[in-house]
């Protein structure tokens, strides 16, 4: 309870601490998120992607200072990714967010992705409430670099960001499946760099061959030239916040918000109940030995993976038919 | 199955734009499987103080060259006590003479590292004295 009221008040080492229980996986930290819960879920949860240096987390830097300007408290959560070796990991996106360190408006935190592959980590969306708790009134999630589908942003955030810069391919990459479909705002930075145009011209043309009625959202390209170039470069960082914020305007008045509201919280179900149900299992199988028996009968060809998985089914749940 | 990870940051505070060593440092540590929060040059103390509080980290490591040590690494080590974060370990290194040693270890600073010390030294530092903290 006491971290609750903490958090609830705003306490930066109480909310910050608890991010890291839950991505440590401690034992006492799920139950104060239950608690945390019921404050959770009044922030508007930006989401910002793209490819590795194509600058998110200068636009992030950029984006806070808009909305500080609105008066608006920002939390923001800044994904780097793992070593798939040592498990180690330089979270350095924090470096071009300096310049907000001093003001208590503003609550960076950097984690790590430890493994998971969608963007995120694992405990990003535990530590988006933990945010939103803190009564934060705009939370940005910056993803780690990522290709063309690690997507899992679209499940956290309500509006996204993709960050995209010249010289990366022809339309054909505009045109595929994925990231270029989830983005509600382009970003084309570095737009002083050749190729911007055609860049620009390329996603014109992706919805301009898409029927929307006049009403739908057509997702906005805002171009952003050169950081040296300070004012220019404002302007545009200014342009970008005003689109996000449109495009919040849009989600609640077409009634999309609650939509994407639903399905966050079904993907939080089912990942609660994968945590619930999955994992128990799995760690008791790894504790007994008994996967890596199962493990080797199906190397040996004596079993095979989804009978296996049938018998530690029946086993372990009441119903025992799983289909 | 819970882990606890050591996260660390790597600091350089003041007018001292060299930051090859602490870059290499800041590999070092995710070489050895450490969480580190690299923050680059330039930085005033109360900057630090600030991220190292929001990031939760065990230790902050600060790096200077300049030789504005004496100043800054005792200005973190009281910015973080002043907001009841004196649990953070605080260790520097870069160009610091020997006989500021006494002064530095006095104001808090717990371990100093110089030009030919070896990495591995101060990972195993790191590892013996730091321990993710339990509340």
């Amino acid at each position: 309870m006491e971290t609750t009221l903490k958090i609830c008040a705003g306490d930066v080492r109480t909310a910050t601490r608890l991010i890291r229980d839950l991505e440590d996986k401690l034992p006492h930290a799920r139950p104060r998120l239950q608690q945390l819960f019921i404050h959770t879920g009044k922030s508007f949860i930006i989401g910002i992607t793209g490819s590795p240096g194509a600058g998110k987390s200068t636009l992030t830097d950029a984006l806070i200072g808009e909305f500080r300007k609105h008066k608006k408290t920002v939390g923001v959560l800044a994904v780097d990714p793992t070593s798939p070796f040592t498990g180690g990991a330089i979270l350095g996106d924090r470096v071009r967010m300096l310049r907000h360190a001093e003001d208590e408006g503003v609550f960076v935190r950097s984690l790590a992705t430890r493994g998971a592959l969608g963007g995120l980590s694992q405990a990003a969306g535990d530590a988006i409430h933990v945010m939103e708790a803190m009564g934060k009134d705009v939370i940005i999630v910056e993803t780690v670099g990522i290709g063309q589908q690690e997507l899992d942003i679209i499940n956290h955030a309500h509006s996204v960001i993709v960050v995209l810069v010249p010289g990366m391919g022809d339309e054909i990459q505009t045109m595929k499946a994925g990231i270029m479909e989830i983005a509600d705002v382009f970003a084309v930075n570095k737009a002083d760099r050749p190729g911007a145009k055609q860049l620009q011209t390329e996603l014109a043309a992706l919805f301009s061959a898409t029927p929307l009625a006049p009403d739908d959202w057509r997702p906005p390209v805002v171009s952003i030239g050169n950081l040296y170039e300070p004012a220019g470069f404002a302007e545009k960082t200014a342009e970008l916040a005003q689109k996000v914020l449109d495009h919040h305007d849009y989600l609640i008045v077409s009634g999309q918000l609650s939509q994407r509201m639903e399905r966050k919280a079904m993907m939080e179900i089912t990942d609660a109940l994968k945590a619930c149900i999955l994992e128990p299992v799995l760690t008791k199988l790894i504790a007994t030995g008994e996967l890596k028996d199962i493990a080797q009968r199906v190397k040996n060809r004596e079993a095979d993976p989804y009978s296996e998985a049938e018998a530690v089914a029946r086993r372990f749940l009441k119903v025992g038919e799983t289909t | 199955m819970s882990e606890r990870k050591i996260r660390v940051m790597v600091a350089k505070p003041g007018l001292d734009g060299h930051d090859r060593g602490a870059r290499v440092l800041a590999r070092c540590f995710r070489d050895a499987g450490f969480e580190v929060i690299y923050t680059g040059c330039h930085q005033t103390p109360e900057q630090v103080a600030a991220a190292a509080i929001q990031e939760d980290v065990d230790l902050v490591g600060l790096s200077c060259l300049s030789g504005a040590h004496r100043v800054l690494f005792p200005r973190v080590v009281e910015l973080l006590r002043e907001k009841n974060a004196s649990d953070i370990t605080v260790i520097g290194g870069g160009i610091i003479p020997e006989q500021d040693f006494d002064m530095l270890y006095k104001a808090g600073v717990q371990a100093i590292f110089t030009p030919g010390a070896k990495l591995d030294s101060i990972v195993e530092w790191i590892r013996e004295h730091v321990k993710a903290r339990h509340f």
